[in-house]
């Protein structure tokens, strides 16, 4: 956590650092690297500013030959690099480390094509993830995928991080909405993964690069899928007394055969502190507070709305409202919407958590967060993607006070802790990074761990690319490689041979 | 030679083991339905998992199931159905095509091959709902990825590199799948007397409607005549399939109709008529008859199918039909493969993959099964290999030659 361990720093690297800034100065003339302090800072961090650090050297290629001979040239120099996008992490995934190249690609930012009939586009990695539905907008067109951070968040970042979002029960995370990516190894070595076909000629690599956290390789291109535009959208705004009644109605609804755009949960201090902030019309007197939007087709969507109305009332809500307009829909979305700094407005700092459960065990997660709270003596507001069972507890605490964070972290860990128990896992959609590295064994044996780490030895056998983040420890790939024999009788000797 | 037929995760664990200790090569095996595709078999011992079964897990209201590998996916698909739920997937039936029985296969096996089906194009295939394993790797250790839920980025996603790869890395031992809600009714708008590149941009002006289309395919007139007992006049039919909630659907296929009508004469196929269809479809039906003439199977940008299909053709003889709005291209051979000759068109069309998904042994030992790769990712391909199964002992030689 904020006292995590990065890898220690090669002294033989930092000795060199003049040697390889001028190295890097060559493979990319011009504005491309920066060296000095000052203007280093503005990488030290990504969306999880508790960790800070200067890394070696930044760099921003232009051009995937850059690309793979920086690549390269760190490789045979044993030199480590840290790949970032647009910054946004929330789990410290582009922390820079003090002997590491950070290579920023946020120079690959133009939209090389874009192609209706196939429904595709295809983009450099630095585009941001809502730049690419402003580009196909016109036609009536978007790009599903709708992480909070959509507005800066880089399309390479979304592949590194699997990124989701509220809609991504009905449509699917990053890894089910590309076709096709290009990338580079730590090699240099340049390889392409589908493109506008669908499968893959092969393993499926481009599954295990979607989500690898920047380990495994430096995406350069992706071709996505563009969705036409649902027709219409319409929400409900549904307020019940218990939070197992919300969670209730949340399984009645999809038991029914119904999967909503979006489906979003708040508690009771979400709600207050969201409607002190945005006045969106939250009812105050209610535990947990649902928004439901159906999209679609307009007759579909008339239809659904009535039978989730039926649902919420079998369900003993409270309040109820249906959305008669595009601005009453977007209404009910504001305070959710506007929830992170709404809780940030209340409380100095919050540090916002990431797990996923299944959905029945809500209530459980609930008052077990109860007691947590109370045992480290923080708050905690939650907001929740109902749908798909991923929480977003925000854990208050003031940083100026000392022992607070690591008070909030101390009770982050255990939230995490407590969504494996009940069948869940550490996270639905920030990433591990270095924020939850040290939990992985929490969800992970050693044996599950050291298969994953075997995928990384064979992109990057070197550990170079990004090491500190995801793995607790990075065992070398020599180690790993042995094979344990076990040599004894055949099983089941008896069996019938033929 | 011997058979094995572990019973329980833990006996398939101690007979990798074993293989692995005595660097004896295993063919990993369900039903065995899907046995003729790939390079022919060179392993010494079969590992049939086909008595591993039963369901470990099934919450309708959660949208998950899990069940041991060996499980029959028609049972899964039945238990399902009972519950209104589905694979969204629409794992095809490669059996007929094959020669064999249908309604056979594994849900290991829907994994391990990453089978799809029509609604591939709208929903993804058998990659994009797993949600989690159990498996033994090729050193003989038990690991596990993912996990339950629907929504999870903890670690690699190991699952994934699991579909489509054919039992070559890890025997899947328990497999965890996100499901959906199966659609209350469908109905098909069927187009009549386009050619192939006119149906390539009518399904194209369809799928890029919001009339959420979850199946776009193109019957050419060689083909139309061997779908649903030879029911349809002999005109080339470019179907456009729409599901879900009875209103939406009937709104829905007025949609796609009127957006249809500059394009030629159309008709409605009504639900029990569209279900056989597009069954007939996803089992490539046309090609499904008891010879060993080769089929491929091609992946390619929709738009580009037909181009690919018409220079082919002025090399070799074949027959070809259109699902994935023109994406897939099913061909039957009239004789040989013409490997070399159809992986360069592919190449010069934007690319995608062929994959000889019928041929006789012999054919299947001298072709490339799967689609060729450059050198510097099939070097990747091979390094990812060596990390799950060093000795080379799980299905050896089934995707590449060694």
């Amino acid at each position: 956590m904020s006292g995590a361990l990065l890898p220690k720093p090669d002294m033989a690297t930092l000795a060199k650092r003049d040697e390889i800034v001028a190295d890097m100065r060559i493979i990319v003339p011009g504005e491309g690297v920066v060296e000095a302090e000052s203007a280093m800072r503005a990488f030290e961090s990504d969306g999880l500013t508790a960790y800070r650090q200067l890394p070696l050297v930044v760099v921003l290629p232009e051009t995937v030959a850059q690309v793979s001979r920086i690549l390269k040239y760190c490789d045979e120099r044993n030199i480590r690099v840290v790949p970032r996008g647009s910054g946004t992490s929330l789990s410290g995934g582009a922390l820079p480390l003090q002997d590491a190249v950070l290579l920023v690609m946020s120079r690959f930012n133009r939209i090389l094509e874009i192609d209706f009939a196939n429904r595709a586009v295809v983009t450099q990695p630095g585009v941001t993830n809502l730049g690419i539905t402003h580009a196909v907008e016109h036609e009536g067109f978007y790009y599903a995928p709708d992480p909070s951070s959509q507005i800066a968040c880089s399309i390479g970042g979304n592949v590194a991080e699997n990124s989701g979002g509220v809609h991504c029960l009905k449509y699917g995370l990053t890894a089910n909405n590309i076709l096709g990516i290009q990338m580079v190894l730590m090699n240099g070595d340049v390889i392409r993964l589908g493109g506008k076909h669908l499968d893959s000629d092969g393993y499926d690599l481009m599954g295990l690069m979607t989500g690898s956290e920047g380990l495994l390789g430096v995406v350069t291109e992706v071709t996505v899928r563009i969705l036409k535009k649902p027709e219409t959208a319409r929400a409900l705004l549904i307020g019940f007394p218990s939070s197992e009644q919300a969670g209730q109605c949340v399984a009645d609804i999809i038991g029914a055969g119904i999967i909503p755009g979006g489906m979003e949960m708040m508690d009771r201090p979400a709600i207050h502190a969201a409607e002190s902030f945005v006045n969106a019309g939250y009812p105050l007197d209610v535990e947990a507070l649902l928004i439901v939007e159906l999209d679609g087709p307009q007759a579909e969507v008339h239809h659904l709305i009535e039978s989730v109305d039926a649902i919420a009332r079998k369900n003993g809500c409270t309040t109820n409202r249906v959305s008669n307009s595009d601005e009453e829909r977007l209404s009910f979305w504001a305070g959710r919407k506007a929830a992170f700094p709404a809780v940030g407005r209340i409380s100095p700092d919050y540090y916002c958590m990431d797990g996923t459960i299944p959905r029945k065990e809500l209530p459980r997660v609930l008052s077990g967060m109860r007691e947590l709270s109370e045992k480290y003596g923080l708050g905690v507001a939650n907001v929740f993607h109902a749908g798909d069972g991923n929480l977003h507890p925000l854990i208050l605490y003031d940083a100026n006070k000392p022992g607070e964070l690591e008070r909030a972290e101390g009770f982050g860990a255990d939230i995490l802790r407590l969504c494996v128990q009940v069948g869940g896992v550490l996270t639905g959609e920030h990433g591990v990074g270095v924020e939850k590295r040290d939990l992985m064994p929490e969800m992970f044996s050693e044996e599950d761990l050291n298969q994953q780490i075997r995928v990384k030895c064979a992109f990057d056998p070197n550990h170079l690319l990004n090491p500190g983040k995801v793995f607790p420890q990075l065992h070398r790939c020599a180690e790993l490689g042995r094979m344990h024999i076990h040599r004894g009788q055949m099983p089941f000797p008896d069996l019938e041979r033929f | 030679m011997a058979s094995f037929t572990p019973g329980s995760a833990q006996e398939v664990l101690n007979i990798v083991r074993w293989a692995a200790g005595e660097e004896s090569p295993l063919e990993v095996l369900g039903h065995g339905s899907k046995r003729g595709i790939g390079r022919p078999a060179q392993a010494e011992h079969t590992l049939d998992l086909s008595h591993l079964t039963g369901v470990t897990l099934y919450e309708p209201e959660e949208l998950v199931l899990s069940a041991k590998a060996g499980t029959p996916l028609a049972e899964l698909r039945d238990l399902l159905a009972r519950n209104n739920q589905q694979f969204a997937f629409e794992p095809m039936d490669y059996g007929p095509l094959l020669g064999g029985p249908s309604g056979r296969g594994t849900v290991g096996g829907a994994l391990a091959t990453n089978l799809s089906g029509p609604r591939r194009i709208k929903a993804g295939a058998a990659r994009d709902h797993v949600l989690g394993v159990h498996a033994v790797s090729g050193r003989g250790e038990a690991f596990k990825s993912g996990g339950r839920v629907v929504k999870n980025v903890t670690g690699y996603d190991l699952s994934k590199a699991l579909a489509g790869s054919w039992g070559t890395l890890a025997v899947v031992t328990d497999v965890t799948f996100k499901v959906l809600p199966a659609p209350e009714t469908e109905k098909t708008v069927a187009i009549m007397g386009l050619d192939d590149a006119q149906a390539a941009s009518a399904m194209a002006e369809a799928m890029g409607s919001s009339a959420e289309v979850s199946g776009a395919a193109h019957l050419p007139v060689t083909v139309v005549g061997r779908f649903l007992g030879g029911t349809f006049s002999s005109q080339p039919r470019t179907v456009l399939r729409v599901e879900g909630v009875g209103p939406s659907v009937d709104y829905r296929i007025d949609l796609v109709a009127r957006l249809m009508r500059p394009h030629g004469q159309a008709e409605v196929q009504e639900p029990l008529q569209s279900r056989a269809l597009w069954r007939e479809i996803r089992d490539c039906k046309p090609f499904a008859d008891n010879t060993p003439a080769p089929v491929w199977r091609v992946s390619i940008a929709p738009t580009e199918g037909h181009r690919l299909v018409d220079a082919f053709r002025r090399a070799a003889g074949a027959n070809a039909y259109y699902d994935w709005q023109g994406g897939l291209v099913w061909l039957r051979m009239e004789a040989d493969p013409e490997a070399e000759i159809l992986r360069k068109l592919i190449a010069h069309f934007g690319g995608g993959h062929a994959t000889l998904i019928r041929a006789a042994p012999a054919l299947r030992s001298a072709v490339p099964v799967f689609h060729p790769q450059p050198p510097a990712l099939a070097a990747l391909a091979s390094r990812l290999k060596e990390q799950f199964d060093p000795q080379n002992i799980l299905n050896p030689g089934r995707m590449a030659a060694n």
